[in-house]
Order: structure tokens, then C-alpha cells, then sequence
């Protein structure tokens, strides 16, 4: 595949993953978070770490958005399935998160509720033509990337004059994720997750710009790399990233330089400042309440907002009581850590929203990699005896 | 007596009516104007409401399976042809020679004869093709809303020759992996038709009937370990059902494995794993590595095993993982498949 293999290329991988041994200083340790799924994902499903040193550790960050998203938010998105007039469009991963009551959209649909998965806003839209007898909701999640294509269904619903579209509105900001970790007591008092620097979204960042995190790299003193999904991506943002701590460097460098620019996508930004406006807070899955993390629709596009429409009010659910998915998307434990990781929750039947998404850390873990725990037990087991 | 003139079926026009399920004349002529001609032989003519035949000494090998697939017409291939190769290609995986089949239909009221003309046909240029006759079969008709078009299952029996043991159980530790050919070719082939998912993609169906090539992989190395088709699930789960069964593990080099240019970028373009995407003319066979280079041998040999290749190895490890060791030169699990890929698929 033309443009996709150049960044899988297992000889500069190997040279690359010598650069960084040869780069950091055997004497300290380097822990970068990546934010994104995406990466996440890629450090699994390509071996990232079996090329990195091993004083070199990756801590899995929050930027999953199927991860983060709270129960009560699938609990209103069942709510709002189960009314008989509603189609429901949602992504893949959303299906499977698990809600109250052992439910699930999935479960929900086997019930009766009409829901159905979507490739994009468009297609949402195009149901809502074809069906003008009912009701289309979009359940829209995700970061930065995923919220101009619903800014746009939302305009083009206009345009068409289509009564019977809405959206609920789940999307969620980067930075002021960020903040919240490095904000957090683990990270800046504690030191329980010593985080030397940040793998920077790929795909949000086309669309907000490099502008966005000079504050942190500034304010918390933090080098940020911006990296691309592909693992030649992250692994070059690795050894930026080591090059930074050497030099004492605090700064925002891309990586990604063949799509990301310092200010982003400026028509992207102004349709999402059209339709959008910041909630004053909103429930993330481990980080809690975050001060102006997500977008809701202004009033002007109130006439598509299936809150308002049907009414339906935010709540809390506490999450199952030994999942570590909290912690786990803070940095403060790992997926092998969790009692519950590949007993009780697993992809089949996940606990914990981590281990649903593909990109959320357990998921990855489980599906990838886990045989380094049982190597890591068998080592650790042979150096008792 | 003067016999009672009987319109012959419409097949240009006409569409299943819930009476040709009801046992009564339309099923009758149904039976005898569509199905008795096409699948046309001594059996199936005797029109009993079973079939009798003649079975050759051996251990008997009988599988059944259903046939869902959406849309109903794909790139290379219907539910027809696919209903006869799913079967076949189950009882091939035994190591067995398929003698004969049966075919039991579902059909959506309002289903235009047409297809099912197109349907039964193409179903019959299969099983003619592949030496292996439909001798006896069922029809069943629901209201319309209540099917999709049609379901098909069908079942087949065969025989295992004497001296050959198949079995997903028989894998050792050293023994060598080969798959037959690409993969991913039948899954991508349905999602370019699926709903929301068009995009032009010249990728056909692999679906064909696989037990020529068993039968000539037999022939130079009788003592194949194990064979399976990796169907639903893809290479990944097949290997995962493989090294379960045997209490083994597997290593396979990702490198190795053939994969089309087109199926890889269209499993890219839809965040797919074409290790996960189901095939329906590919298999897999696990053999002692002194065997591996001469069962390689036959399988380029034939038509069906030309993009044959060796891909893996069979390891010891009591917690029975697939393993492989990428491209990009890091090594994961190649974990069983997770909820549903794409429903429908075959």
C-alpha cells in the first residue's frame, strides 16, 4: 500500500529503535505518555515496545473516546433508543460499552430498539431522508476529530430542512484533558506517574493546530511531540522526545508534519464554533467532572439537540466497583494490574469501558500483548525458586 | 382422461408465493420445473422424500451448514455456489472425498423467481463442477418480512479413505503452517456491496469448492495433520480454533502471509484486520516439517493452492496463543476475533 507501508518499514524501525537506545542515557528512566487510542493501538498492534530500551516506558493516556465516555452518557443513549419512533445511528465501538443493568446498546437492539452503525454523520443523515416517518439520532462521540463531520451532518440536515435529525452530543477537547492529568495529584504532587513528556494526537491535531499545546510544554514544563498513527510515527516521536529530555527542552514539535499545521484546520474550527459551544463541565470514565471539557449545540441549533428534545437528564453511575479503568486511563496503573483484566472482563464480555475499543489500553493489551505478562510471571516466578 | 394443463412458472415475472411451501401443487411444480432440472439426477428424480444412494466402504463424514449471506449476489459468486462450496469444503477438511449433498431452502415470500432460478442454477453448475450431486432437498416458504431472500443449508456427506487422519487436534509442536492462497478475498468482496460501504474494488470472491486440492495434497503427503477452512473469523480465529484444540501454540510471520494489494487497502480504509476477514476457497493445513516443502509443492501444483505458502510454525505453549511476529519487526498476539466483524458474511 502506497503511502502506508514507507511507515511500516521493519528495517527503518530497527534503526530507528538503535537511535533511541544509543540516544537515552542509560542512567534514567524516560516515561512518555501517548494521549491518543491510536497510538496505543499502534504500540500493540506492531511491537513498538520490543523495539524501545528498556528504560524507555510507555504510559497509555485518556484518548480513547469510547473509553472515556461515562455510563450514565450510554445509559441516555439506550433511553433515547428504546422510544419506538428513534433510530438510533451510532459508531461500531459504541455497541459494546457496557451501561446499567447489565445493558448494553447491543443488548438494547437484540431488545427491539432500532440501532444501527454508521460510517460517518452522512450516513445518519441519509437514514433521517429515507425515513422521515421516524426520528434519527446521531450519537456523536468523539475528540476534536470527529466533531466537524457533526457539525456538518447538522448543517446539511439544515439545508435539507430535515425535522426529523439530531444529534447527541458527546464530543470531548483534548487540551483540557491534558491539563486534567497533568493537574492531577498522581502526576503533580504524589509523583506516582512520573510523565517526562506527551506522544501528541495525530488526528485532533490536524484540526486544532500544534498552537493548542505550547501551554502545557510552557506551563507545566512538558515536551509535546506531535506524531502521526503509523509506528515509524511514534517511534521518530520517541526519540524527539528522549532528544528533548537530554537537552532539558520543554517544546512542541511535530512529527506529523505532513498533516498538521500550527493552526490547524481554520474552516473545521469555524464550523465547530458556529454550531458548538463549551459545556461548563462534563463526566469523563476515570478523570470525573473536567471543567470545559466538551461541546454541546448552541441554541441556535437547539431545533437538533436530542437532549433538549427528548428531555433527557445527565446522571452519574458509579462504575463497577474493582474496575481500574479509572486509574488506568489516568497512567496510575497498568491493564495487568485490574483484578478483573482477562478474568471477569475481557473483549467478549468487558467490565470496564478500556477493554472495549480496540484503542482503549486493555483491549489492546489483551488482544496484543498480553503474553508478556505470562513471561513476566514465569520470569519473576523463576527468580523466587 | 385429458391431464389438466398447469401454466408453467413464471420465471421472468413471477415471485414465491406462501403456496409453494404448502405441499400442495405449486410446491410440486415448484420442485419439478426448478429444482429437479437444474440439480437433475437419478436420485433426486425418484422424487421420495429422502434419497438413497450408494456409499463407498470407509469412515462416513457428514457436516451441515447455513447459508445467511447479504447481499445475495456478490463479486465472483451468489449464495448458490457458496451454499455448495461451505459444505463441501467442510467435509473436505476431513480429509474425506464429498459424495453427495442436501439442500434445504428458505424462501422470502415475494422472492422473484428470477433470482431463484439464478440462485438454483448457479448452486448446480457448482455441484456439477464439483463431481458432487444435490440428491435430495426441502422447501419451505415465510411471509414476506420474515426472511431475507432466501436461507440455504445445506449438508453433505463423504467418505475418509483409509490411512488418512485429519484433525484439528493433531497439531506438534515443529509441525509447519500453510495456507492455500490469499486472504481476505470473500469478506472484502461482500462489504464492496454492503450498504454504506461502496466503493469500487475489483476483488472477487475466492468461493470454490476445495476437495480437488485436498484430495492432490493427499495424494503427496498422506499424513496431513490438520486442515480447516478459514471461513467466519478469518486466519486469525481459525489458527486460535487450531492451537486450542491441539493444546498448542502458533507463530506466524506476518510477512509471510499472502494478502491481495487491494484487500489490504480496503481492510485499511475500514479499520479492518484482513487476518480477521472471512475467506470461503482458502484453507489451512498443519503438517511434520519434513513434510512441508513437498505438500507446498502440490499445492501450487493446483489451481486453487497456486499463492499457497508456508506462514508459520506450531510451538509448545499450555496457554494455546497465536503469536506473530510483525513486519515492522515487534511480536503480538493474534487474539481469537471479538464481537462481529460484519455480519452476514456467508
Amino acid at each position: 500500500m502506497k503511502y502506508i507501508d514507507e511507515f511500516r518499514d521493519g528495517k527503518l524501525a530497527q534503526s530507528l529503535g538503535g537511535a533511541i537506545a544509543r540516544t537515552a542515557n542509560a542512567n534514567r528512566r524516560y516515561r512518555f505518555m501517548e494521549f491518543c487510542g491510536g497510538h496505543t493501538h499502534a504500540i500493540a498492534r506492531y511491537g513498538v515496545t520490543d523495539l524501545l530500551p528498556p528504560n524507555v516506558r510507555m504510559i497509555h493516556g485518556p484518548g480513547c473516546p469510547v473509553c472515556v465516555l461515562p455510563i450514565g452518557r450510554i445509559d441516555m443513549a439506550i433511553e433515547i433508543a428504546r422510544r419506538p419512533q428513534v433510530i438510533l445511528a451510532t459508531y461500531g465501538d459504541t455497541l459494546r460499552v457496557p451501561a446499567s443493568g447489565r445493558l448494553s446498546l447491543l443488548k438494547a437492539k437484540a431488545q427491539g430498539a432500532d440501532v444501527r452503525m454508521v460510517y460517518s454523520t452522512q450516513d445518519a443523515v441519509r437514514l433521517a431522508e429515507q425515513h422521515p416517518e421516524r426520528e434519527v439520532v446521531m450519537f456523536a462521540i468523539g475528540f476534536e476529530t470527529t466533531t466537524p463531520p457533526t457539525a456538518l451532518a447538522i448543517k446539511e440536515a439544515e439545508a435539507k430542512g430535515l425535522d426529523n435529525f439530531f444529534v447527541f452530543c458527546n464530543h470531548v477537547l483534548t487540551p483540557s484533558a491534558i491539563s486534567h492529568i497533568l493537574e492531577s495529584p498522581e502526576v503533580r504532587d504524589i509523583g506516582t506517574v512520573p510523565i517526562d513528556g506527551f506522544v501528541g494526537p495525530a488526528h485532533v491535531s490536524t484540526i486544532i493546530g500544534s498552537r493548542p499545546y505550547e501551554f502545557f510544554a510552557e506551563e507545566y514544563q512538558k515536551p509535546v511531540v506531535i506524531a502521526g498513527f503509523e509506528p515509524l510515527d511514534v517511534m521518530q516521536a520517541i526519540l524527539m522526545l528522549v532528544r528533548q529530555v537530554n537537552d532539558g527542552r520543554c517544546e512542541v514539535e511535530n512529527e506529523f508534519t505532513r498533516a498538521v499545521s500550527r493552526e490547524g484546520n481554520l474552516k473545521a474550527q469555524s464550523l465547530v464554533a458556529e454550531v458548538f459551544e463549551l459545556r461548563r463541565e462534563f463526566e469523563w470514565r476515570g478523570l470525573g467532572a473536567v471543567p470545559y471539557s466538551a461541546l454541546r449545540l448552541k441554541d441556535k441549533y437547539a431545533a437538533y439537540d436530542a437532549e433538549r428534545h427528548y428531555g433527557v437528564a445527565d446522571r452519574q453511575v458509579a462504575d463497577h466497583k474493582a474496575c481500574e479503568c479509572g486509574a488506568i486511563l489516568r497512567g496510575v496503573k497498568q491493564p495487568a494490574d485490574c483484578k478483573l483484566f482477562g478474568t471477569a472482563c475481557t473483549p467478549e464480555n468487558p467490565l470496564g469501558s478500556c477493554m472495549v475499543s480496540s484503542e482503549g489500553a486493555c483491549a489492546a493489551h489483551y488482544t496484543y500483548g498480553r503474553f508478556r505478562d505470562i513471561a513476566r510471571k514465569t520470569a519473576a516466578g523463576g527468580a523466587a525458586t | 382422461m385429458k391431464r389438466g394443463f398447469t401454466r408453467a412458472l413464471d420465471f421472468r415475472h413471477g415471485q414465491v408465493e406462501m403456496t409453494h411451501g404448502s405441499g400442495g401443487r405449486a410446491m410440486a411444480q415448484l420442485v419439478e420445473e426448478l429444482f429437479v432440472a437444474c440439480f437433475d439426477n437419478e436420485a433426486l428424480r425418484r422424487l421420495d422424500d429422502q434419497a438413497q444412494v450408494e456409499v463407498p466402504p470407509g469412515r462416513l463424514v457428514i457436516a451441515t451448514d447455513s447459508h445467511v449471506v447479504s447481499p445475495l449476489f456478490f463479486p465472483g459468486g451468489d449464495i448458490g455456489c457458496l451454499s455448495v462450496h461451505g459444505t463441501i469444503n467442510d467435509v473436505a477438511m476431513a480429509g474425506a472425498r464429498p459424495l453427495y449433498l442436501a439442500a434445504s431452502f428458505i424462501l422470502e415470500e415475494g422472492l422473484p423467481l428470477s433470482d431463484l432460478r439464478r440462485i438454483v442454477v448457479s448452486m448446480a453448475e457448482a455441484s456439477r463442477t464439483a463431481g458432487v450431486p444435490v440428491v435430495t432437498g426441502d422447501t419451505k416458504v415465510v411471509e414476506r418480512g420474515n426472511g431475507d431472500g432466501v436461507f440455504i443449508t445445506t449438508t453433505g456427506v463423504g467418505v475418509v479413505p483409509d490411512g488418512v487422519n485429519v484433525s484439528g487436534s493433531r497439531a506438534r509442536p515443529g509441525d509447519v503452517v500453510l495456507v492455500s492462497g490469499t486472504m481476505g478475498d470473500h469478506g472484502v468482496a461482500i462489504m464492496s456491496l454492503r450498504e454504506n460501504l461502496s466503493f469500487g474494488t475489483t476483488i472477487q470472491s475466492d468461493t470454490a469448492a476445495l476437495h480437488d486440492l485436498v484430495a492432490a495434497m493427499l495424494d503427496s503427503v498422506p499424513d496431513i495433520h490438520c486442515l480447516r477452512d478459514p471461513t467466519r473469523g478469518g486466519l486469525a480465529t481459525t489458527l486460535n480454533e487450531l492451537a486450542r484444540q491441539s493444546g498448542v501454540g502458533i507463530v506466524i510471520g506476518e510477512s509471510s502471509i499472502p494478502v491481495r494489494g487491494a484487500v489490504n487497502s480496503a481492510c485499511e480504509f475500514l479499520g479492518l484486520d484482513p487476518l480477521y476477514v472471512a475467506n470461503e476457497g482458502k484453507l489451512i493445513a498443519i503438517c511434520a516439517p519434513a513434510d512441508a516443502e513437498g505438500l507446498l509443492a502440490a499445492m501450487r501444483g493446483h489451481p486453487l493452492g497456486r499463492e499457497a505458502a508456508i506462514v508459520g510454525e506450531v510451538i509448545e505453549d499450555e496457554h494455546a496463543f497465536v503469536q506473530m511476529d510483525t513486519a515492522f519487526g515487534g511480536r503480538r498476539v493474534v487474539d481469537w476475533l471479538t464481537g462481529d466483524q460484519l455480519p452476514r458474511i456467508c
